[in-house]
């Protein structure tokens, strides 16, 4: 089945079987390596990505689903103007260890300040609830998305 | 926070919080992780697994999945077994099935493959696969295994006559006897630790890559210790180690589950070697969880013989060890249940006496030591879980009890019960700062006044000490090779280095943190050095990166390597200043001679002579090596305060508060020493909470996914209040200790001893973890309460 979808801004056009998960055709077939597999059943969250902006396990949903659509990965999250303001957050604030999580934490994370741009504490860990991860007990993965949300909102003052 | 910084920011020695080098690739999806690497001609694995946990194997019909597009070869235990691989040894002398011959012996075992063009025609062809299972009774507890007449699970093994692992005691027994027949108290527990997962978010996988022509084999692996791996390949495989090359790309988590060698790991090897293309491995999640490295699985009953005044005179231990189908546990050679004999604790006592035995079941096999230095983390359990029944059974105030015990600051080094030797510490110090912090007199009287009113509060307590860094070559080995580790530093001319380890991160920050020892040693800035591991054609050996072992050993060879370089580099500066080398200082970043700071040269000076202006006789170059055989363990330890509220009509309970005061000695990176303390109490609190793999009685394993096997997610995790006391290693030679396992060795007693600190008015001396509610409530209920 031929489909098109806008990832990162580009359009990919390829012929995909329909049960091809989205995961695998953003990982092999775009070579967008950022995304993640961490369990097969929607629980860990390291394949999300944002769908038309909404964060998605892309596990869970086929690429001929995305037909049409616009896909933001890790790989899209930095512009012209330099990192996006979670990249520079996690890094910051230490809100990465081993960076599996990463990409997904992230994406997560800048659709919440899109939508809330000062989030509380338990706002953040509800956003990132679906997303796990085994290395930094989530303190910093929050800090990190406050300042993020911080940051983006003294740009955008500016 | 205490400052140890000597050097100022721009040098980023020991001390700052340098932001992580790592982070770089790592935000902008440019990570390079196993399932992220392609090679041309690539051909993809997929296992068939034992959907039972016990049977005989009548035949495997390979027909159905042959047929599959792009399916090209359907490996069996008959084929490997041809090439002499359908065994291969464990790291606890033990043998273990790569592809099951004969029968399979957990649900899980690895009992064929499938190689194929793509992964999905992989997965096809492996649903295919028919092995006609002839089912036997599975055993899926110790205490069936070895009760009489229980059927033989390695029947294959020779002289193997019944179910029985392994036995293992130390201490002095009659001494520890006497102690008891003449004590004035004696208090017991008897608890099980659950079996659990380390369950890193990336799985485990391989490509391997063997060339038929070179007879190269280029393996990436997912790998904890890859020059380990490489000899454990070499012998296995028959492979010549010179051909050999692990590399160990990023890694998305280990905790212990990426040391052992699995089953996949040589399948696509011999795949590899007998089709002539490369082949890739990638577990699914099932596959991790149902088939690779545990940890604990422990059931321990032990004994305090203690004074009416409550002064510890003697501790007993009984344990039983369910180690799965086979005895795989990654642990050094000489001790059968780890390091489980550092659980006298921070307690000052003349006897113990620790008995173990380990039995075969039909579950998986492999006992990690999942973030922790070899069973320590049960032994802190027990023995705080202990200092919790004791003090409710004497009436002790569970802090008091613990002071009266305490090893005293001026008794280091101390000489345990069970022989190790504690290099440093201030546990009074340490506790008092953690109560302080939590208000725990305050807390105290909040309890009284809550059990007026019918609410349950909890204050608990924990107090461990870890012995980590294996290890010294004289005691400590695994499969024979001596726990050194190593360092090589190679100083360019324009004074910017490379830093290779044998020791390798899984998201500790190794590529931060060793460039910042180097730093501190020779005064290089830490941005100018690169740190390169994983790769064992590109690094010196050493044993990896498991049991809080990369700082005490690997960080101690960085060091003195980096001492070694600066010599050189003293030296050199000597012959620069035209001054006598003795009388060179040096400074954080420059040389100079003794009493005339104005001469001076920098370390960049010096290494750019190294390679065109040096003294006579004098070899070329800044390079050097060192291999580091530490003269002792490293024992951080730490103090923790839970308190916790439990709804006395559910069983429900929640922290509502975390204090965690450790000492790991000297940190040389404050922010990542934190990130660590930080992971590593989350993990405390999944095992005290829901972290549990299970077993139904056909030995169906519960828990093979993480809908069913749980991890906290953000929302539940608690937040946590950090302090700190340092207290350098003496024998360490820039006197850290390690932290990177601490806190998941010391939390889950505190969290439980909150929650039975809670309750322990109504008669509840213990609960099992996972802490479930239902499990509470029954505690209370069958209480009376």
């Amino acid at each position: 089945m031929e489909i098109t979808i806008n990832i990162n801004g580009t359009d990919h056009t390829a012929d995909v079987e329909p049960r091809r998960l989205l995961v695998d055709h953003i990982r092999t077939g775009a070579g967008l390596t950022g995304t993640h597999i961490g369990c097969d059943t929607t629980s860990c969250g390291v394949c999300t990505v944002l769908v038309d902006g909404t964060p998605v396990k892309s596990c869970t949903m086929l690429a001929v689903q995305a037909d049409g659509r616009e896909v933001t990965t890790v790989e899209g999250l930095k512009s012209a103007d330099g990192l996006h303001p979670v990249q520079q957050a996690f890094s910051d604030e230490h809100g990465l260890q081993c960076g599996f999580c990463t990409p997904a934490m992230m994406l997560v994370g800048a659709a919440l300040i899109d939508e809330n741009p000062a989030p509380s504490d338990d706002e953040v860990r509800w956003a990132i609830s679906g997303n796990l991860c085994r290395c930094t007990g989530y303190m910093n993965i929050v800090k990190a998305i406050q300042a993020a949300a911080a940051a983006a909102s003294s740009n955008g003052d500016s | 926070m205490t400052d140890t910084t000597t050097t100022p920011p721009e040098i980023g020695g020991i001390g700052h919080s340098v932001k992580r080098v790592e982070d770089a690739r790592l935000i902008e999806g440019q990570g390079n992780f196993l399932d992220d690497i392609s090679l041309p001609g690539m051909l993809h694995m997929a296992l068939v697994r034992s959907p039972v946990a016990h049977a005989r194997i009548n035949g495997i019909d390979s027909d159905a999945a042959m047929a599959v597009d792009g399916v090209l070869a359907v490996v069996t235990g008959e084929l490997m077994a041809a090439h002499n691989l359908a065994w291969m040894p464990t790291l606890s002398g033990d043998t273990q099935a790569v592809l099951a011959t004969d029968k399979v012996r957990y649900q899980g075992q690895e009992v064929a493959a499938v190689i194929a063009t793509d992964p999905y025609a992989a997965a096809d062809g492996a649903e295919l696969v028919d092995v006609d299972y002839e089912m036997l009774d599975a055993i899926t507890t110790p205490q069936q295994s070895l009760a009489e007449g229980a059927e033989l699970i390695r029947d294959e093994k020779e002289g193997q006559t019944d179910n029985l692992a392994y036995t293992w005691e130390t201490g002095d027994e009659a001494a520890t006897e006497a102690a008891f027949a003449s004590a004035d108290r004696v208090v017991s527990l008897t608890t099980h630790y659950p079996r659990s997962h380390p369950s890193p978010l990336e799985t485990c996988g391989i490509v391997a890559d063997v060339n038929s022509v070179t007879g190269q084999a280029t393996i990436y692996m997912t790998s904890q210790a890859p020059h380990a791996h490489r000899t454990l390949f070499a012998l296995v495989a028959g492979l010549p180690e010179q051909n050999i090359r692990i590399i160990s790309p990023d890694i998305g988590g280990g905790f212990g589950n990426k040391v052992p060698i699995y089953p996949g790991y040589v399948v696509a090897t011999a795949a590899s070697l007998l089709i002539g293309q490369p082949v890739k491995w990638v577990e699914t999640r099932t596959g991790n969880l149902i088939s690779t490295g545990f940890g604990r699985d422990y059931y321990m009953t032990g004994e305090l013989a203690l004074t009416n005044e409550g002064r510890i005179q003697a501790m007993r231990v009984d344990m039983l060890s369910d180690q799965g189908a086979f005895y795989s546990d990654a642990q050094p050679t000489r001790y059968r249940a780890g390091l489980f004999h550092v659980c006298t604790g921070s307690y000052d006592f003349p006897h113990a006496h620790i008995k173990c035995r380990g039995a075969f079941t039909n579950k998986a096999p492999g006992g990690v030591a999942y973030r922790c230095s070899f069973r320590i983390t049960e032994a802190s359990y027990l023995i705080e879980r202990l200092m919790q029944t004791a003090a409710d059974e004497l009436g002790i105030d569970p802090a008091e009890l613990r002071l009266r015990n305490f090893i005293q600051p001026e008794q280091f080094p101390y000489e345990t019960a069970t022989g190790f030797v504690y290099d440093s510490g201030d546990y009074p110090t340490a506790l008092r700062k953690a109560l302080d912090a939590a208000g725990y007199e305050e807390l105290r009287a909040e309890q009284a006044a809550a059990r007026e009113e019918g609410r349950l509060v909890g204050i608990g307590i924990a107090h461990f000490t870890e012995a980590v860094g294996a290890g010294p070559a004289h005691t400590y080995d695994i499969a024979g090779l001596k726990m050194i580790d190593s360092a090589e530093l190679r100083v360019h001319p324009t004074g910017k280095a490379i830093l290779k380890l044998g020791v390798k991160t899984q998201g500790q920050g190794h590529e931060t943190t060793f460039a910042q020892i180097v730093a501190e040693e020779t005064g290089i800035p830490a941005t100018d050095i690169k740190v390169i591991h994983g790769d064992t054609d590109d690094t010196p050996y050493g044993l990896g990166t498991y049991a809080s072992r990369s700082t005490p050993v690997g960080g101690a060879a960085t060091a003195m390597v980096a001492r070694k370089i600066a010599d050189k580099a003293r030296h050199i500066a000597a012959h620069l200043l035209e001054a006598a080398p003795e009388d060179i200082e040096r400074s954080a970043d420059k040389f100079h001679v003794a009493g005339s700071p104005d001469q001076s040269v920098t370390i960049q000076d010096a290494a750019f002579a190294a390679y065109t202006n040096l003294p006579e006789g004098m070899e070329y170059g800044l390079e050097d090596v060192t291999y580091y055989n530490p003269p002792n363990l490293t024992f951080p330890y730490g103090s923790y305060v839970v308190v916790v509220d439990v709804d006395p009509d559910t069983g429900v309970w929640k922290v509502r508060r975390m204090v965690a005061l450790d000492d790991c000695g000297v940190r040389i990176n404050p922010m990542i020493v934190e990130g660590q303390i930080h992971g590593g109490l989350t993990e405390g609190f999944a095992m005290s909470s829901m972290q549990w793999i299970t077993f139904d009685d056909d030995g169906n394993c519960i828990g093979s996914n993480f809908m069913d096997y749980l991890i906290p997610t953000a929302w539940e995790t608690p937040r946590f209040e950090l302090l700190e006391t340092v207290t350098p290693s003496p024998h360490h030679p820039i006197g850290a200790k390690g932290i990177g396992e601490s806190a998941t060795v010391g939390s889950p007693a505190a969290f439980v001893n909150a929650v039975i600190d809670a309750v322990a008015h109504l008669g509840v001396r213990n609960i099992d973890m996972p802490v479930l509610p239902d499990r509470v409530w029954e505690a209370i209920d069958s209480a009376g309460g």
